[in-house]
C-alpha cells in the first residue's frame, strides 16, 4: 500500500467546515508546508484543534490572520495577537482548555476511551457545565475525547509505512493527534524505504497514518 | 534596586528553595531566572511543558536547533541525561506529582493559597497553557513576583479575578520577604533588611501573621 501523496493531494482532503487537528507546539513540529498550502487554498469554516495558534508569520497563526476558522480548542492564545481580536470580537468562537487535559482528551479519543478524569481546573472557570465525578475519595472532571476529521502533523522522519521518529521537542502533540483523526496526514522532513528505521526508535507506529508527504523543513 | 536587580534578588532567593535532585518547572519571565542562581553542589533537571527533562541554556547562535525549543518557543539546549517526550507524558510527569517543585508568577494570590494568573476578563485572555496543571500537580507552588503592581495590592484576602487553581501556593517570594501559606494565612518568615514589617504589611491586603524567629531575607 502506497501512502505517499502529493502535497496538493493531502490539501483537497480538508474540507470547508471539518474539524482539523494541528500538531506542533508555538510552531515548533508544525507541518508549515502543510499550512501555506491550506492558506493558499482558503478552506474555511474549520474547526481547529491545536495546542496554540501560533504567531501571526508562523505555524497554525497564518491560518487564523486568513480567518479560516470559525471555532478554535487550544490551550494558549496570547502569542497571536489576531486570535485574541477574533475572540473579543466575536468572529471566533475561542474554548480554552488546560494544556495537559487537550493532550489527553485527545489521547482518549485516538485510544478508544470514553473521556478521562482530571482534577486539573477543579474549582476554577474550567468546571462549568462539566460533570465531577468522585473515585477513591478524590473529585475529578470529566473531560470528554476530542476527535477530528482531519489531522496534520509533522515528523522528522517517515519510513514508507507511516512508522514516525522525532528529532528534539517536535513530538509534543504529534504522537497523540496521530491516532485521534478519520484521516491522518503526516508531513515528514525526509521520506526512507521501509526497513530503513530501527524498530526500537519508531515513536509513531505506522497504522495510525494515513498518508505521508515529503518535504518541507520544520521551523 | 532597579527592576533588574529586584528580579534577580527574587530568583536567588527562590534558587535556594531547590534541592539536589529535584525536577523543576520554571514559568517565563522572572521564574525562568531561577536557573541563573541554583546553589553550588545540587544538581537540579528542568522541566520544559513542551516535552523533555534537561532543559538548559540558549545556545550559541550558530549552535541553534530549531527543533529544540523551550516553552516560550524560544531555542534552547538539552543537557546530558536529558530527555524528550511528547505532551502525554510531559503532563503525566507534571499531573502525576513527579516535579519537585514549579515556580510561577501571578497576578493575585489570596491567604487560602488561591492563585490567579491566566486572565484579566475582557483585557488579556491569553489562556492558562500548562498552569493550571502545574498547580495541581507540582509537589511544591512557588510564586516568584513582585510584592505590588503600580502600587496595587498583589496579595489578597480574597482573589477577585478567576483562578487559575484554588489552595494551591506553598510560599511567596517577593522583593520585599518570603511568605508562607499556612492554615492560618499569609507568614511572613523572612524579610528584606530594607524593608519593615509595617512596610510589608502595607503593601499586603491580608493581615501578615509574623513568624516568631523572622530572619533576614539574603
Amino acid at each position: 500500500m502506497n501512502k505517499r501523496i502529493s502535497i496538493e493531494e493531502a490539501l483537497n482532503l480538508v474540507k470547508d467546515g471539518d474539524t482539523l487537528m494541528v500538531g506542533g507546539f508555538l510552531a515548533v513540529g508544525t507541518p508549515e508546508a502543510l499550512i501555506d498550502g491550506l492558506v493558499e487554498k482558503g478552506v474555511k469554516d474549520l474547526t481547529l484543534i491545536c495546542n496554540d495558534t501560533g504567531f501571526p508569520e508562523k505555524g497554525v497563526g497564518k491560518m487564523v490572520v486568513a480567518k479560516q476558522f470559525k471555532k478554535i480548542i487550544a490551550s494558549h492564545v496570547g502569542t497571536n495577537r489576531e486570535t485574541g481580536r477574533q475572540m473579543n470580537e466575536g468572529e471566533t468562537e475561542v474554548v480554552l482548555v488546560p494544556q495537559g487535559t487537550l493532550a489527553e482528551q485527545i489521547r482518549a479519543a485516538g485510544f478508544g476511551l470514553g473521556g478521562v478524569l482530571t482534577p486539573t481546573g477543579m474549582g476554577t472557570e474550567v468546571e462549568k457545565g462539566k460533570e465531577i465525578i468522585e473515585v477513591q475519595g478524590k473529585k475529578y472532571l470529566l473531560e470528554e475525547p476530542l476527535s477530528a476529521d482531519v489531522a496534520i502533523i509533522y515528523a522528522t522522519m517517515a519510513d514508507e509505512k507511516g512508522n514516525l521518529v522525532f528529532h528534539g521537542s517536535t513530538r509534543n502533540f504529534n504522537t497523540l493527534m496521530a491516532a485521534a483523526a478519520k484521516t491522518t496526514i503526516v508531513l515528514a522532513d525526509k521520506v526512507v524505504p521501509v526497513g530503513a528505521l530501527n524498530p526500537n526508535s519508531v515513536i509513531v507506529p505506522a497504522v495510525f497514518i494515513d498518508y505521508i508527504v515529503e518535504g518541507g523543513a520544520n521551523g | 534596586m532597579d527592576k533588574q536587580q529586584m528580579q534577580e534578588f527574587i530568583a536567588r532567593r527562590v534558587a535556594k528553595e531547590l534541592h539536589d535532585g529535584d525536577v523543576v518547572n520554571l514559568g517565563i519571565g522572572l521564574p525562568t531566572l531561577v536557573a541563573n542562581f541554583v546553589p553550588e553542589g545540587i544538581s537540579v533537571d528542568f522541566q520544559s511543558e513542551n516535552g523533555f527533562i534537561g532543559l538548559g541554556p540558549a545556545p550559541a547562535e550558530d549552535q541553534v536547533d530549531l527543533c529544540i525549543s523551550n516553552a516560550g518557543g524560544q531555542p534552547v539546549t538539552i543537557c546530558e541525561g536529558g530527555v524528550f517526550f511528547d505532551s502525554a507524558i510531559s503532563f503525566g510527569i507534571i499531573r502525576g506529582g513527579h516535579v519537585s517543585a514549579t515556580v510561577l508568577g501571578a497576578l493575585q494570590v489570596d491567604e487560602k493559597g488561591n492563585i490567579a494568573n491566566y486572565m484579566i476578563p475582557g483585557k488579556m485572555v491569553p489562556g492558562m497553557g500548562g498552569a493550571m496543571d502545574l498547580l495541581i500537580g507540582a509537589k511544591k507552588v512557588i510564586v516568584a513576583m513582585e510584592h505590588t503592581v503600580k502600587g496595587n495590592h498583589k496579595l489578597l484576602k480574597e482573589c477577585n479575578l478567576p483562578l487559575t487553581a484554588p489552595a494551591a501556593v506553598d510560599l511567596i517570594v517577593t522583593e520585599m520577604g518570603v511568605i508562607e501559606v499556612t492554615p492560618e494565612g499569609f507568614k511572613l518568615i523572612e524579610i528584606n533588611p530594607e524593608y519593615t514589617v509595617e512596610d510589608v504589611q502595607a503593601a499586603t491586603e491580608a493581615t501578615l501573621i509574623i513568624a516568631d524567629d523572622l530572619k533576614d531575607m539574603q
